[in-house]
């Protein structure tokens, strides 16, 4: 390091790669090297921009013809302490040369704007050993002296570590082109990743030019120019030079975020009404759709609460047009009485549960897959629903349409679980083509016939044809109380069971139409991973890791989960062992407290061996954090080792 | 509420309804002697005095004595969860404008489990007419205590005496923002309840009923004075609101000509201690109404839907050939 600082960088001593820089410049066609796949990180305080860089990068990227996964790193508070360990905001973007379904390990390469977020990545555990640091260095002239100080000896740690920290005067660089580059050194960094990983000048432009689509054009301009200068400046003075080699798309493909798939998938579903209250992170797919519903005449209503967020969409359901709420876990523990209405009442019903962290409050920013059991038993007395799982983006824009569809076919509640993950999470997949099979029809008005009864329970199925307002000779007064079937108030012992009878029957009638999806791997082996939701990918990829290795591990994954597709036990008699893996919380079997008796499973494993009565285990971890595939492989391995 | 004209072409070609054809099958089984039987006959007459179809007209309530009432008409009804009945009937009303929506409502449904849906009801204005059965007592749990029980009320919850004043659902839904059609009416004056039903009805927006009613099992007596004494009750009237029957004038001497638009004297009338004010307190038909704010000017068609999500994939697309990827564009 040279006392100015300037146009120059440092490497990691240890590595045997320090160059002095001053008065060269390097070659700017360096052959690249190329890799399967990198993670890269942009960290920054909140407000800086870090976010976009990296929804910018993995855009250009899969346009490119990468597959990529990205995660929002993100702070619970908005507008956190500036230079602070809770404050990192920003993106980590997995890019690799074949699709991907998960965010991978650690990250590889990582952007900081200052050494506290990247402490912040450090501790969380969440950057590989060795990688590639590039840190704003601006902090080390900070008039300040503690600022100057912490930055120092974060930098001297680092690369006493093992990292390869290259300092780089971010600002002082924007300073040249735009007078605040507190907005707008996120384009700097776009452009000098864009550089690092070879992609092209004219498809990063693009991306700028879209992302900045609503800004006049001096502010359009103004970033190009940014995104340039990184560009430049990195072919001028870093020695990074990779190519992640790429697919060409061979046919159409999007990329969103599961909450844009799944407002996305509402739309496509023909439900007319969303009806919602704000909560963290099932927001932004409300944002989203209060964006595009009304351009089909639809609506999303902010309501007062979750309760009336949820009645109201019971209200619209019951006058024949199917709607969705659309939640988080606080949300869900207020909307059960009315969803237990639903039940009771036979009313269609979609509830997208987008899953954080829990009990109470929780970790509203983070992805947990808590609410398992409380989608499933939480409301009071027999309150039978179907619960499904979404596990990818693509899966977020189908569910949604699957579940009216059920929820119409079976007048019952469908709860669609998605979390914290998936809701921030982009990959790109197939463009949807429109099927107008998608879309509800029209409400029924028709006349009823004259002796028809309103809860006339198929005997085979237990599902009886809904009468809409509107219909004529269909008056009837629908009622949460025990009912007969002609809707009427109901103490008697026999149609109270009638009625549970009869909504259990609708469950198992749907239960018929499952079907199991294939194992992934192969069909027999030493140990079974069952997963459900969006660990899928994770989950598969270290079953793919596992047998390269030869190992003889499969993995199962599991859509809906109330009820569950028959066959789950031939296939877990196929292996010596199983075990699920699920991002929420179970009692680690070696705490000296912990014992057969009293050990609490993950929520799965509770269904599973409840349902089959099996002795299988579970792993899992609880730490707001998507489940990394090299841990899913440690705890595999793990298992297949103990006798 | 207004009939659009399609309905009221409708109603001429129907058969006349009668009062038997809003009666529902069951016989209502409210104790002998409640004030809920009257409000549902007010109910009924009003359906048979407008012809509204039975089929078109949705009842809503939540739990209680009073949200029996959908059960006893012969129309659409909804008898759903406690406090909820208000949101129910805005999901209804949202996207169906040709219904006729109802809301039966108590003291403990309205004004205390469901105060925020009350509250928020008011401020929405959507085409309604909400009926708060006020009887100042909960009566299908057995006489506890509800927000509008009487200062030192003796019930099962405060068998000392309730130590807190009332809640004035009047003042209180006057004090919302948007209201647009406060009345009061009591259930031993049957021909001014179905009069202020009647301009309820016909208010474009939510129209807000307190009614008064008596409770012969656990508020015995409660409006005895007044039942007796007709100088006790002050009936509200204007060209604009309540025109009395000249029988009903003999009666209720004690009237006072009331402007629905004076919203100040409308306060000063709900505040009153002796005397039980009758008739139309506030009326605004220029408020917005929320249903009318929110209907989706295009209808959702097949055609529309495609087009709209191929929009929303082009933004995000990623194409084989990008030459012939449309220009990317917010």
């Amino acid at each position: 390091m040279t006392s100015d600082g300037r146009q120059e960088f440092a490497e990691n001593a240890e590595l045997g790669d320090i160059r002095e820089l001053k008065g060269k410049k390097r070659p700017k066609t360096r052959p690249a090297i190329v890799l399967n796949e990198h993670i890269v990180e942009i960290v920054s305080d909140s407000g800086e921009g870090a976010q976009r860089c990296g929804q910018s990068l993995a855009a250009i990227a899969a346009r490119s013809g990468n597959g990529i996964w990205t995660v929002e790193i993100i702070p619970a508070e908005i507008q956190p302490p500036h230079r602070s360990i809770a404050g990192a905001s920003g993106n980590r973007v997995r890019i690799a040369s074949q699709p991907v379904t998960n965010g991978g390990d650690e990250a590889d390469l990582v952007v900081a704007l200052n050494e506290q977020v990247l402490l912040s990545r450090l501790h969380a555990g969440e950057i590989k050993p060795g990688a590639i640091i590039l840190i704003e260095s601006m902090w080390q002239f900070d008039p300040n002296p503690e600022i100057a100080t912490a930055y120092a000896s974060v930098c001297a740690k680092i690369r006493a570590e093992g990292y390869r920290l290259y300092e780089i005067p971010m600002e002082a660089e924007c300073q040249k082109y735009v007078h605040d580059p507190r907005r707008g050194k996120n384009m700097f960094v776009l452009g000098m990743l864009c550089a690092i990983y070879s992609f092209d000048t004219d498809m990063a432009q693009a991306q700028v030019r879209f992302t900045f689509a609503k800004k006049d054009q001096k502010v359009i301009d103004a970033n190009i120019e940014l995104l340039d200068a990184g560009r430049n400046w990195a072919d001028d003075n870093l020695d990074l030079k990779y190519e992640i080699s790429s697919h060409p798309v061979s046919a159409k493909q999007v990329v969103m975020n599961g909450n844009a798939a799944l407002a996305l998938g509402v739309v496509a579903s023909g439900m007319e009404v969303c009806s919602m209250y704000p909560i963290t992170p099932a927001t932004s797919a409300s944002h989203y759709l209060s964006d595009i519903f009304e351009k089909v005449g639809c609506v999303v209503h902010q309501a007062e609460d979750e309760i009336s967020a949820c009645t109201f969409a019971i209200g619209a359901s019951y006058a024949g047009k199917c709607a969705v709420t659309i939640t988080s876990g606080p949300g869900l523990s207020l909307k059960q009485e009315a969803i237990g209405l639903a039940v009771m009442a036979e009313i269609p019903l979609v509830v997208i549960n987008v899953q954080r962290g829990g009990p109470s409050t929780g970790l509203p920013t983070k992805v947990e897959q808590g609410d398992l059991m409380a989608s499933i038993f939480g409301g009071h007395g027999d309150a039978p629903k179907v619960v499904m799982a979404v596990s990818s983006i693509e899966d977020c824009f189908y569910s949604a349409i699957t579940a009216r569809k059920i929820a119409e076919t079976f007048n019952t509640v469908v709860i669609v679980l998605s979390d914290a993950g998936l809701a921030t999470a982009q990959q790109p997949f197939a463009r949807p083509v429109f099927n107008a099979d998608w879309l509800a029809p029209p409400v029924n008005q028709s006349a009823v016939p004259e002796d028809a009864k309103p809860y006339d329970w198929d005997e085979r199925t237990g599902i009886a044809t809904r009468f809409v307002p509107g219909q004529p000779n269909g008056m009837h007064c629908l009622t949460g109380l025990a009912h007969d079937r002609d809707s009427h108030v109901a103490y008697d012992p026999e149609i109270n069971e009638e009625g549970l009878l009869q909504r259990s029957r609708k469950l198992a009638a749907f239960q018929t139409t499952l079907r199991l999806e294939p194992v992934y791997g192969g069909d027999d082996g030493d140990l079974l991973l069952i997963g459900w939701g969006s660990t899928r990918g994770a989950i598969e990829e270290a079953v793919a890791n596992l047998r390269a290795q030869g190992h003889k591990v499969s993995s199962l994954h599991l859509k809906y989960l109330q009820p569950m597709a028959s066959g789950i036990d031939a296939v877990m008699d196929r292996f010596d062992k199983v075990m699920t893996i699920e991002n929420n919380w179970n009692d680690p079997p070696d705490d000296p407290l912990i014992t057969k008796a009293n050990r609490r499973y993950s929520s799965l494993a509770n269904l599973l061996r409840s349902r089959w009565l099996v002795d299988i285990d579970c792993w899992g971890k609880a730490r707001g954090q998507p489940l990394k595939p090299a841990s899913i492989m440690q705890a595999a391995l793990t298992k297949l080792e103990k006798p | 509420m207004t009939a659009p004209m399609s309905q009221c072409l409708m109603q001429m070609v129907q058969t006349d309804y009668a009062l038997s054809d809003y009666q529902s099958e069951i016989a209502p089984r409210w104790c002998a002697g409640c004030g809920d039987n009257a409000i549902l006959t007010a109910m009924q007459r009003l359906c048979r005095d407008e012809q509204l179809p039975p089929e078109k007209t949705v009842c809503v309530s939540g739990i209680g004595c009073s949200s029996r009432l959908p059960h006893y008409m012969n129309a659409y009804g909804f008898h759903g969860v406690h406090g909820r009945a208000l949101p129910i009937a805005e999901g209804v009303k949202i996207r169906r404008p040709d219904l006729h929506v109802f809301v039966t409502t108590g003291d403990g449904d309205c004004c205390s489990i469901g105060a925020a849906h009350w509250l928020h009801a008011i401020r929405y204005n959507m085409n309604m007419t909400v009926l708060l059965h006020d009887n100042q007592i909960y009566g299908l749990t057995k006489k506890q205590t509800s927000p509008t029980s009487p200062h030192g009320l003796k019930s099962n919850t405060t068998p000392h005496g309730a130590v807190l004043n009332p809640l004035n659902p009047l003042t209180v839904t006057l004090g919302v923002a948007n209201v647009s059609f406060v009345a009061q009416a009591v259930d031993w004056i049957p021909d001014l309840l179905y009069e202020t039903l009647s301009k309820a009805y016909h208010h474009k927006g939510l129209s807000f009923i307190r009614i008064l009613q008596r409770c012969p099992e656990f508020m015995d007596h409660r409006f005895d004075d007044w039942v007796r004494d007709p100088s006790k009750m002050r009936i509200l009237t204007h060209a604009d609101g309540l025109r009395l029957k000249p029988e009903v004038s003999r009666i209720y001497k004690n009237q006072e000509t009331h402007d629905p638009r004076d919203m100040g004297r409308a306060l000063a009338i709900s505040s009153l201690n002796d005397e039980i004010p009758v008739g139309i307190l506030y009326r605004d038909p220029s408020v917005p109404c929320y249903d009318e704010l929110r209907a989706g000017e295009r209808p959702n068609t097949p055609a529309l839907v495609q087009t709209v999500l191929n929009e929303e994939f082009d933004k995000v697309g990623i194409w084989p050939d990008p030459a012939t990827a449309p220009e990317i564009r917010e």
